[in-house]
């Protein structure tokens, strides 16, 4: 109804039923990052994890390991600091920094301009180091191929059942496991609640410090690239 | 505090339905949120309340309903719902479980004032 000009007009109480993702634009974006990986027959790796469940690591340990004739990539979601980026470059392997300031995660369209920083033609391998946050990450579907959730042995076993959110979407690597005998972290009791939200979930143990566990990483990857199973 | 983000993205929702139906204001925005989806009710409420703010939902009432975590059994083969993020059976206490529920913050319904002859 009109009540300005008294011009007798009358308005209406639209209903609309929108029934929609509210991040259906993020997942937009999402897919066209997996249209691109899928077009240069890129696998893509999203690594989330809280802060230093030893992300960084890990790809150190996996670009020592894993098969000269698979090249690798990776992008690197980080507050403030270039320094994962730089313990990436420092291995030679083609790194591209996303500094992301103040946002608890990274989103398709991040992934997206720095995708096309590197050279994907040469890629067999992206990885992607999110931000170090158990929360913000998991709502936002990147176009990777997997996901996998590192949880390290100091953070205790109760993180799978008080972050359900980011272990339902991944696979769950358990970090320093060299740290074991030093806490009360109960393997079983972490994967079975793990399992409860993700039956389909793969496991894998292991310590980037040791080497114990990474053969078993590393083959699974060696799978996924030369099988093209991704 | 990703709840930002995606009061941004609700908002960009909001603004093009809108726009499509020439809307004045938006009066209601009804949302669903999945047990799972790692929103927290209360954060989104306040981000929106300052979100909202100079745009067509400036006063536009946020409504949240939540949905129950489905707990599937495997002791007593029950299926079980319950509104609280506890991943054991409510009926046998077992842990033994499935859980299963909304993973999605989803836009249900946008209430609109629309003028019908503006000129
Ligand atoms: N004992 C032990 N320490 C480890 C292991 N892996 C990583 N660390 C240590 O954990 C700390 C954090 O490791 P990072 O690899 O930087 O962790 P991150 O997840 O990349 O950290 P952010 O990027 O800051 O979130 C470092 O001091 C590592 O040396 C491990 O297998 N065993
Ligand atoms: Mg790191
Ligand atoms: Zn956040
Ligand atoms: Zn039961």
């Amino acid at each position: 109804m009109c009540t300005e000009c008294g011009c007798g007009s009358k308005g209406h109480l639209e209903i609309i039923e929108v029934e929609e993702k509210i991040l259906a634009a993020n997942d937009e974006r999402a897919r066209h990052n997996r249209e691109t990986l899928d077009g240069h027959g890129i696998c893509g790796i999203n690594l989330m994890s809280s802060p230093g469940a030893g992300k960084t690591t890990l790809l150190e340990r996996t670009i020592e390991l894993l098969d000269s004739k698979f090249e690798l990539g990776v992008i690197e979601g980080d507050p403030e600091t270039d320094r994962d980026a730089e313990r990436i470059r420092a291995r030679g392997v083609p790194v591209h920094q996303i500094t992301t300031g103040q946002a608890c995660h990274l989103d398709a369209a991040m992934l997206h301009e720095a995708m096309h920083q590197l050279p994907l033609g040469t890629i067999d391998l992206l990885f992607v180091e999110n931000v170090g946050n158990l929360v913000c990450p998991a709502a936002f579907e990147l176009g990777t191929h997997l996901n996998v959730v590192l949880l390290s042995i100091t953070e205790g076993d109760d993180k799978p059942a008080k972050y359900p959110t980011v272990f339902r979407k991944a696979d769950l690597l358990l970090t320093k496991t060299d740290l074991l005998p030093y806490t009360d972290f109960n393997i079983e009791k972490a994967i079975r609640e793990a399992r409860v939200l993700n039956p389909q979930m793969k496991i894998f143990q292991l310590s980037a410090k040791t080497g114990e566990g990474m053969k078993e990483w590393i083959g699974n990857l060696h799978h996924k690239i030369s099988k093209n199973y991704f | 505090m990703h709840e930002l983000s995606v009061v941004q993205s609700l908002l960009e929702t909001i603004e093009s339905y809108a726009a499509e139906q020439k809307a004045t204001t938006v009066t209601k925005v009804i949302v669903r949120n999945g047990p799972l989806s790692g929103i927290v009710p209360h954060l989104l409420r306040t981000t929106f309340d300052t979100f909202k703010e100079k745009t067509i939902a400036e006063d536009a009432e946020l409504v949240i309903g939540e949905t129950p975590l489905q707990i599937h059994c495997h002791d007593c083969k029950q299926e079980a719902q319950t509104m609280v993020l506890r991943f054991a059976c409510p009926l046998c206490g077992s842990r033994n479980v499935d859980a299963r529920g909304g993973d999605d913050l989803i836009l249900e319904r946008l209430e609109m004032d629309v003028d019908d002859d503006p000129y």
